[in-house]
């Protein structure tokens, strides 16, 4: 924990300091018990290992709907430029649209530091000091969606874990799923990373005002996203220069505009 | 990455679907299939398992799993494949707008439990 000044419109959660809702949501009674052979009975389960998480996500989807908030999941691998691109999209879209951000990470508060200056009110979970859990999970964003005022917010984003594998997998109540990929890593990101960038609605090719300094191959690495998943929007930007970033605004706000 | 949540997920969906007795019988194997298109290395859950059922009615009990292929099938020519490399492009009409048949499974299908024999039972 990095000792700070925690500004008004900022809210700190550690892990931890979720109830799990295993309990109330163990709503599952012992199986069908057949007689397989003498000795041995199998008991046929056929659940969905995330099952609990999986309803703790629709239950969240309902309450955003009731609300009439446009909830984006945001993610990519560590240092891709998740936070500014968040950072410089927020101060376009703010003037508009009443936001609020959930950010995750392992440990430090350092993101919701930064995006806190954009004025919007930003909740920092932390999975673990040292070395805690990869993604975030429903109902971890449910007790951090539960902090906000969520009558006077239109759109919520996301901030997952900075890991292109773990977050995938788990449902979190989002209408949308946006993955960041920069240009300082692979081209062959997509097809390493196949399950994000087929469960991701658009991608964002971050970084573009370092092409010149890079043998990154753009043309390859948009190649691989189709492969991946056909037709996927990809929108070039550089967060730093705020170059491309029109386009990426315009699909967002239809976005929001179609749910809210 | 995440394995050892999924191995604790695992354990307590079991433990709640056994018997609330199960007298003489001990848990001996579970059941479960994994999608290739699953973000989980069946190697890390299976050695999470291992640890996650220490001190739970499912102690020693075996992790059987199941890898279920990624199989695909084109929304445009209903053709039906394998997917075996990370393309998602239909191989006859070139269609993207497929259906993902199987692949994402992360489900548990059974559990195995079997009768200890006693002499004195009864």
């Amino acid at each position: 924990m990095i000792p700070g000044d925690p500004s008004k419109n900022k809210r700190y959660y550690h892990h931890k300091d979720f109830d799990k809702p295993h309990h109330s949501h163990s709503t599952n009674s012992p199986a069908d018990v057949s007689i397989q052979k003498s000795g041995t009975r199998e008991i046929k389960v056929i659940r969905r290992v995330l099952d609990v998480n999986d309803k703790m996500a629709e239950e969240n989807r309902e309450l955003f709907a009731e609300k009439g908030i446009f909830v984006l999941n945001l993610m990519s691998s560590p240092g891709s430029g998740k936070t500014t691109t968040l950072e410089k999209t927020l101060a376009q879209i703010m003037p508009e649209i009443k936001s609020a951000v959930i950010v995750g990470d392992i440990c430090t508060t350092h993101d919701a530091d930064r995006l806190a200056k954009t004025g919007a009110p930003v909740v920092q979970i932390n999975t673990d000091e040292f070395g805690g859990d990869c993604h975030l999970v429903a109902h971890v964003i449910e007790k951090a969606a539960r902090s906000l005022d969520l009558d006077d917010i239109d759109f919520l984003v996301i901030e997952n874990v900075g890991n292109l594998v773990c977050p995938a997998e788990f449902d979190i109540g989002e209408d949308s799923r946006v993955v960041v990929l920069s240009v300082t890593e692979g081209e062959d990101k997509p097809v390493k990373y196949p399950l994000m960038f087929r469960e991701c609605e658009a991608a964002l090719l971050n970084k573009i005002d370092l092409l010149p300094y890079l043998d990154f191959d753009k043309e390859k690495a948009v190649t691989y996203i189709h492969q991946v998943h056909p037709l996927m929007p990809v929108f070039e930007i550089s967060s730093k220069t705020e170059e491309g970033f029109g386009p990426w605004i315009e699909w967002l706000k239809n976005k929001i505009r179609e749910k809210v | 990455m995440h394995e050892m949540g999924i191995a604790l997920q695992i354990v307590e969906i079991a433990t709640a679907s056994l018997p609330a007795d199960l007298g003489n019988a001990r848990v001996a194997k579970l059941n479960l299939k994994i999608g290739k298109l699953a973000a989980v290395v069946p190697e890390s859950l299976r050695f999470c398992f291992e640890v996650a059922v220490k001190d739970t009615p499912l102690a020693g009990a075996k992790l059987a799993i199941e890898e279920m292929p990624v199989l695909a099938k084109c929304k445009d020519c209903n053709a039906q494949w394998t997917i075996d490399e990370p393309i998602f492009i239909c191989k006859t009409c070139q269609s993207g707008s497929l259906e993902i048949l199987s692949g994402r499974e992360l489900d548990i299908e059974s559990i195995e439990v079997v009768e200890e024999v006693k002499n004195d039972s009864g």
